[in-house]
C-alpha cells in the first residue's frame, strides 16, 4: 500500500484500524540468493538497494532481536557529511544526497530535517582546522560555512561566549545537515524492502557459518540452517563475534557510547551544535526533548550502558557550553554498543572467503552513513566490484597502510 | 563498572583514578615479522566475555596494570601489575 496524504486521511476517517502491517513475520525458507545477518539500519539498507537497484530480491534479513533493537534505534539521529579526507567525503556526500531523497523514494515519513550542523571552535588551532577542513568540504562540492563568534552568537545568543577556559570564537556550520528520526529509518528500509520481496526474520540469531570448499554454503541461526549463495555480515557492533564464526579477526574493538534525553521544552535550539573543547553534542528533537552526548566511556563493552564518570563529563561540559542547561532535566540515558576500528573509518569490503562480505567498523557516526552504506554494500554484493565511493573502506587497508585517520590518533580505538 | 579497583599497590581506589589503555596485547620481539607486528597493532579478539587490559593507576602508583573484566557485565575480577606478568609470559 502506498503512503499519502489521502491515505492517511482516509485511514483517520476509519479511526485507523485499517492500516496493513508494514512488513510480514515470515518463516525462513531453506534456502536464498543472499542472506544479510543483522536487520539495523545497514542490513535492512542494504537489502532494499539489493531489491530495488540490482533486482535480487530472494534476500533475507536475519536479526537476532527485534527490528531496530541495536544502534539504528539507539543513536543521536545525527546526519552530516563534514569529513575532511578524500576517502570519507563522497562517501558520506552520497550519503548526504540519499537522505535529501530518501523519503521520496521509499515512501515513508523520516523527518529528515536538514536543520544544520555545527561545530564549534574555541582556539585559533581548532579555528585552523576547521578552515582546512570547510575547504577540504567545498573542494569536494559539500556545502561549509565558516562562522566567526558574533555569527554564532546571532544563532544562538544564549551560549557562554565568554568561558574562561574555552570561549567560543566560532564555528564551521554545514547547512545541509541535521536529524532524522531513527526508528523511521529502519521501518522505512524494511518496509521497501519487505513490499519487494526480501524476508526480513526477527528473532533468529545467527550462530555459526557452516562452509564447504573454502565457500559459505549458510548460516546456522536459532531457526536453523539457512543455505545462500552469498553472505553479508552487517552486525555492527557485534561484528567481532560473526567474524570469528569463520575464524577472522577484525582490526575493531567493541566500545560503549552513552546517550542522553531531556524533558521536552519548548523550542530552544534549531540546530545540531557541538562544543569542540571536551565533547559534548546537542539537537532538540521535535517532541521537545533535548538529545545529546558526549564521547564514547573509553573501555571495551558489550553491555550496552556506560558508567557514571562519562554521565558527569557530559553534564559538565553542556553546561559549559549552555549555562541555562543546569536547570534541565534528564529522562533517560542509554548506551549502544559500537564497531570502533583502528583509524576511525568503516569497512565495506570482500572477505578472503569468496562468497562472504563484510559491512562493519561504523564506529559512532554510522547512522548517517545507513544509506550509502546499504547503497554501496548492495553494489559490492550484487556485481563484485566496490562502489566509486566507497573505495578506500577496504580491509587490507590496515595491513598495507592506507589507514582513514580523520582524527589523526593512531591505532587506539577508544581515542578516535 | 566497580567502583573501587583493587591495586596491588595502592590498594582499593575509586576508579576514576585510572585510566584505560585497551586490550593486553603482548608486543611482538623486533624481528618477529610483518605478520606478527600487524597483529600487535591492529588485529583484536575483541571477547564478548572475559578480557584482559592495561590500565595505568594514572592518579595514583602511576603503575601499569592488567586488570581482568567481563565486557558483557564490566564486573571486574582481577588486578595485577604488568611488569609481573610480563615475567609469567616470559618464563
Ligand atoms: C548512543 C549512540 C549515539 C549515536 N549517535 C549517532 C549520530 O548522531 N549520528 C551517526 O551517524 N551515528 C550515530 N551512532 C552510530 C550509529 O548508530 C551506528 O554506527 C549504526 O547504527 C550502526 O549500524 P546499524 O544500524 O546497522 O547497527 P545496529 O542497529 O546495531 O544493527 C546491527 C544488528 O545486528 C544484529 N546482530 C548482531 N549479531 C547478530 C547475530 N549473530 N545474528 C543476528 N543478528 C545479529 C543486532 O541485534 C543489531 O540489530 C550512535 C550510536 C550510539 C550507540
Ligand atoms: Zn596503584
Amino acid at each position: 500500500m502506498r503512503y499519502s496524504a489521502l491515505s492517511v486521511f482516509l485511514n483517520g476517517l476509519r479511526g485507523n484500524s485499517n492500516w496493513a502491517a508494514a512488513w510480514r513475520q515470515p518463516e525462513p525458507k531453506p534456502h536464498y540468493d543472499v542472506v544479510i545477518v543483522g536487520g539495523g539500519g545497514h542490513g535492512l539498507a542494504t537489502a532494499y538497494y539489493l531489491a530495488k537497484q540490482h533486482g535480487i530480491r530472494n534476500v533475507a534479513v536475519l536479526e537476532k532481536s527485534w527490528l531496530g533493537a541495536g544502534n539504528i534505534g539507539r543513536n543521536t539521529t545525527i546526519i552530516r557529511s563534514n569529513y575532511l579526507l578524500p576517502g570519507n567525503n563522497p562517501f558520506y556526500e552520497l550519503s548526504m544526497k540519499l537522505w535529501e531523497g530518501l523519503e521520496q523514494d521509499f515512501n515513508y515519513n523520516a523527518m529528515v530535517s536538514q536543520r544544520g550542523v555545527l561545530n564549534l571552535y574555541h582556539t585559533d588551532a581548532q579555528r585552523d582546522a576547521y578552515t582546512r577542513r570547510g575547504n577540504a568540504m567545498r573542494l569536494h562540492g559539500v556545502d561549509a560555512e565558516l562562522l566567526d563568534r558574533e555569527a554564532v552568537r546571532e544563532r544562538l545568543p544564549f551560549f557562554d561566549y565568554d568561558n574562561a577556559r574555552f570561549p567560543i570564537k566560532g564555528g564551521l556550520l554545514q547547512p545541509r545537515g541535521g536529524s532524522v528520526r531513527h526508528d523511521a529509518v529502519a521501518w522505512g528500509y524494511a518496509r521497501g524492502a519487505d513490499e519487494r520481496g526480501v524476508d526480513i526474520i526477527q528473532h533468529c540469531e545467527v550462530t555459526g557459518i557452516r562452509r564447504e570448499n573454502g565457500r559459505v554454503v549458510g548460516v546456522e541461526t536459532t531457526k536453523g540452517f539457512i543455505g545462500t549463495n552469498k553472505l553479508a555480515l552487517a552486525t555492527a557492533g557485534h561484528s567481532s563475534q560473526t567474524a570469528r564464526m569463520v575464524d577472522m579477526t577484525l582490526p575493531l574493538e567493541s566500545h560503549v557510547l552513552q546517550a542522553f534525553v531531556s524533558e521536552g521544552l519548548k523550542p530552544f535550539i534549531d540546530s545540531v551544535v557541538t562544543y569542540g573543547a571536551g565533547h559534548f553534542y546537542v539537537s532538540q528533537s521535535n517532541k521537545g526533548g533535548l538529545v545529546f552526548g558526549g564521547d564514547i566511556d573509553g573501555y571495551n563493552s558489550y553491555a550496552q550502558r556506560g558508567n557514571l564518570a562519562t554521565v558527569e563529563h557530559v553534564a559538565e561540559a553542556g553546561v559549559a557550553m549552555i549555562p541555562s542547561l543546569s536547570r534541565v532535566r534528564v529522562l533517560r540515558s542509554w548506551g549502544g554498543v559500537m564497531d570502533m576500528s583502528m583509524d576511525g573509518s568503516p569497512i565495506i569490503d570482500r572477505t578472503h572467503i569468496d562468497n562472504l562480505y563484510l559491512n562493519a567498523g561504523w564506529c559512532y557516526g554510522g547512522f548517517k552513513a545507513t544509506p550509502a552504506s546499504g547503497f554501496c554494500f548492495a553494489h559490492l554484493i550484487a556485481t563484485g566490484e566496490p562502489h566509486a565511493t566507497a573505495r578506500a573502506f577496504r580491509l587490507d587497508r590496515f595491513r598495507r597502510g592506507y589507514v582513514i585517520d580523520e582524527k589523526g590518533q593512531g591505532p587506539q580505538p577508544n581515542l578516535h | 563498572m566497580a567502583s573501587l579497583i583493587r591495586c596491588p599497590h595502592c590498594g582499593a581506589r575509586p576508579k576514576e583514578e585510572f585510566t584505560i589503555r585497551g586490550a593486553a596485547v603482548t608486543r611482538p620481539q623486533p624481528d618477529a615479522g610483518e605478520d606478527a607486528w600487524y597483529a600487535y597493532v591492529y588485529l583484536r579478539d575483541n571477547p564478548m566475555g572475559p578480557f584482559d587490559e592495561y590500565w595505568h593507576h594514572t592518579s595514583g602508583c602511576r603503575r601499569w596494570l592488567v586488570v581482568s573484566r567481563d565486557t558483557r557485565t564490566h564486573e571486574t575480577y582481577g588486578v595485577r601489575d604488568a611488569a609481573a606478568v610480563a615475567g609469567e609470559s616470559r618464563s
